[in-house]
């Protein structure tokens, strides 16, 4: 047990202090979707005219958190393929510590860096307009980690099947941007043609951020969500639970090799 | 009952061969040299005896341990140092030893307690909390070595571990890792490219193009490989008569030379003779570096710099 939990917690700190240490990286993060959220929210806010309840910032809010996910979620897996090449990753893989827990305790840490900037970002909410509940704040949190989680396994698995870092800007052109154009971010997915619809199906961001709307927007939800919010809980567990395995899988055999 | 045992081991990429059939072992408590120019598969055998690559072929066993079979079981008996550094710069020596530590399942005690003990054998203890950023590439360096250590394994893998240090600080890390040796009983591998470092190895094996070309104790590969020279300078005649005598070549220019298997006894003879007038003597002793470089070609590859071998000048 001990074997299994330790690399976990070395990961996770590790990662964790690292976040922390790393000032620019870390107001960074932070700044960008903010920056993002003012700049587009107010400026479309005057163009679309949002109706049904909801303003165009606020809108868009559960949209930018999830953004904020998935860019610091994968960013965490994704230094996988750096430190493989670079430090830990390759001192660790000489040590006795099981494969999948190396995988796991680097989804852990993922989903936990994420989870605290997904935070930050939901305390945006009462500054737009947007309020809920301390119950419905906690839902929102569990929500952001299943999220975080699941973007984490999937950044593993993408760390896991990519050899070097000059594939970054190939993810993060061809996966990482389509992933948020296509999850319902920017605009409802019923305004798109099908074939875009199915992607938006198959991308585990869109659950995500249709369950912060649920949340988020209680009383006008069933005009801006796309899906139940069963369907979405259901959905997100499915897909994490599956990526993190595939992840685990993915990382085992690279190092086979 | 090796420490490592190697068998034909074979490591192609892409059909160029890096490892290209090596035969070695390793005794217990050896201090066992792995000499050889860039790209000679150094790294790469470390690689595979680490259970960080696969060989292509052949068979390799740690600690009677199968390197495919039971690498899970090797890793708890190992520690490598890279030729390349991993510490995490972001975090302080302490942390990136006690991060250590526990993938070793050790205690925060044990660790704690052995972490202070082996910075202070390294000089570093006043390191202990500065963030490693801030140490210098020696310290780094040293660091690391400790961290190699830090689990007490019974083979310890060192790829290159004084390159780029200042000559004071390689002559404290291999006091450390002799120290270590010694108290501990571990296992030393070592790859290096200071080869004169290596002259009081165990022993040492020369590769080349992936192949082993000698392997053995460093002085008794060094008689195998041939005379040393004497040397004398003279310019009296009674003297170089009796040099001739005693076997020498006249050279030219007053100087006369002998080749012998043992120049100590040679010096021990002459210098008994009474009436010598000698103004000048050299001894020519082979040198590592010389073996070496008879072995593996004297070009010069990639950022190796071409070094008159060095000569012993005795004068009296
Ligand atoms: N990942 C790799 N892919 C392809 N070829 C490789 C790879 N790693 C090493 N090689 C090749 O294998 C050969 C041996 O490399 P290796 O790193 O083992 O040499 P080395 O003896 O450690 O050299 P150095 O003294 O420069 O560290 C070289 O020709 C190198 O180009
Ligand atoms: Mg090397």
């Amino acid at each position: 047990m001990r074997k299994i939990i330790l690399p976990i917690y070395v990961i996770t700190v590790r990662d964790l202090k690292k976040f922390f240490r790393q000032r620019s990286r870390l107001i960074g993060m932070i700044a960008r979707p903010l920056t993002w959220l003012f700049l587009i929210g107010t400026g479309l806010n005057q163009v679309i005219r949002g109706g049904l309840g909801v303003s165009y910032i606020q809108f868009i809010l559960p949209g930018i958190l999830g953004m904020t996910i998935l860019f610091s979620a994968m960013f965490s897996s994704i230094s996988i393929v750096w430190d493989r090449e670079f430090g830990f990753m390759k001192e660790i893989l000489v040590t006795p510590v099981s494969r999948f827990s190396i995988a796991f305790g680097k989804i852990v840490s993922g989903m936990l860096v994420s989870t605290i900037q997904g935070i930050i970002i939901m305390a945006a909410a009462p500054f737009i307009g947007i309020r809920f509940t301390i119950f419905e704040a906690l839902l929102l949190i569990v929500f952001i980690m299943v999220v975080s989680m699941c973007i984490a396994a999937i950044g593993v698995f993408i760390a896991s099947m990519i050899k070097s870092f000059e594939s970054f800007n190939i993810i993060m052109n061809f996966i990482v941007m389509p992933m948020f154009f296509l999850s319902g971010a920017m605009y409802p997915i019923s305004v798109l043609p099908a074939f875009m619809r199915y992607l938006m199906y198959l991308n585990p961001l869109s659950y995500g951020i249709d369950s912060f709307k649920h949340v988020m927007f209680v009383e006008f939800a069933h005009f801006h969500s796309d899906f139940s919010l069963f369907a979405d809980v259901v959905l997100m567990i499915v897909f994490t639970l599956g990526s993190t395995l595939l992840a685990a899988v993915a990382f085992n055999r690279q190092q086979k090799e | 009952m090796n420490a490592i045992e190697v068998q034909d081991l074979y490591k192609s990429y892409n059909g160029t061969r890096a490892v290209n059939g090596i035969s070695f072992e390793v005794g217990y408590g050896e201090l066992f040299g792995f000499l050889g120019p860039n790209g000679a598969g150094k790294t790469t055998t470390i690689s595979i005896l680490c259970t960080l690559l696969k060989p292509t072929a052949g068979r390799a066993t740690i600690a009677d341990l199968d390197i495919t079979r039971e690498s899970d079981k090797i890793r708890e008996h190992i520690g490598l140092v890279f030729q390349e550094t991993t510490l995490d710069v972001e975090l302080t020596t302490f942390e990136n030893l006690l991060f250590h530590a526990y993938l070793y399942g050790m205690s925060r005690e044990d660790a704690a307690r052995r972490i202070d003990e082996l910075l202070s054998m390294i000089g570093l203890q006043n390191k202990r909390n500065e963030l490693v950023k801030h140490l210098s590439g020696g310290m780094k360096r040293r660091l690391e070595l400790i961290r190699g250590l830090l689990h007490r394994p019974r083979v310890l893998f060192l790829d290159e571990p004084t390159i780029g240090l200042d000559p004071q600080t390689r002559a404290n890390v291999w006091s450390f890792i002799k120290e270590m040796k010694r108290v501990e009983g571990t296992t030393i591998f070592v790859t290096t490219h200071y080869i004169e470092e290596a002259s009081d190895f165990d022993r040492i094996a020369i590769i080349d193009h992936g192949r082993i070309v000698a392997v053995g104790n460093p002085q008794r590969l060094l008689s195998e490989m041939g005379q040393a020279t004497v040397t004398f300078g003279t310019a009296d005649s009674a003297t170089a008569q009796t040099l001739l005598r005693h076997g020498m070549h006249d050279l030219g220019n007053g100087a006369y030379q002998i080749k012998t298997e043992d120049p100590d006894l040679f010096l021990k003879q002459v210098m008994n003779l009474q009436g010598l007038r000698v103004n000048d003597f050299k001894v020519n002793k082979p040198v590592l570096e010389e073996l070496y470089i008879s072995l593996t070609g004297s070009e010069i590859r990639d950022e190796y710099v071409d070094r008159p071998a060095s000569k012993r000048r005795h004068t009296r």
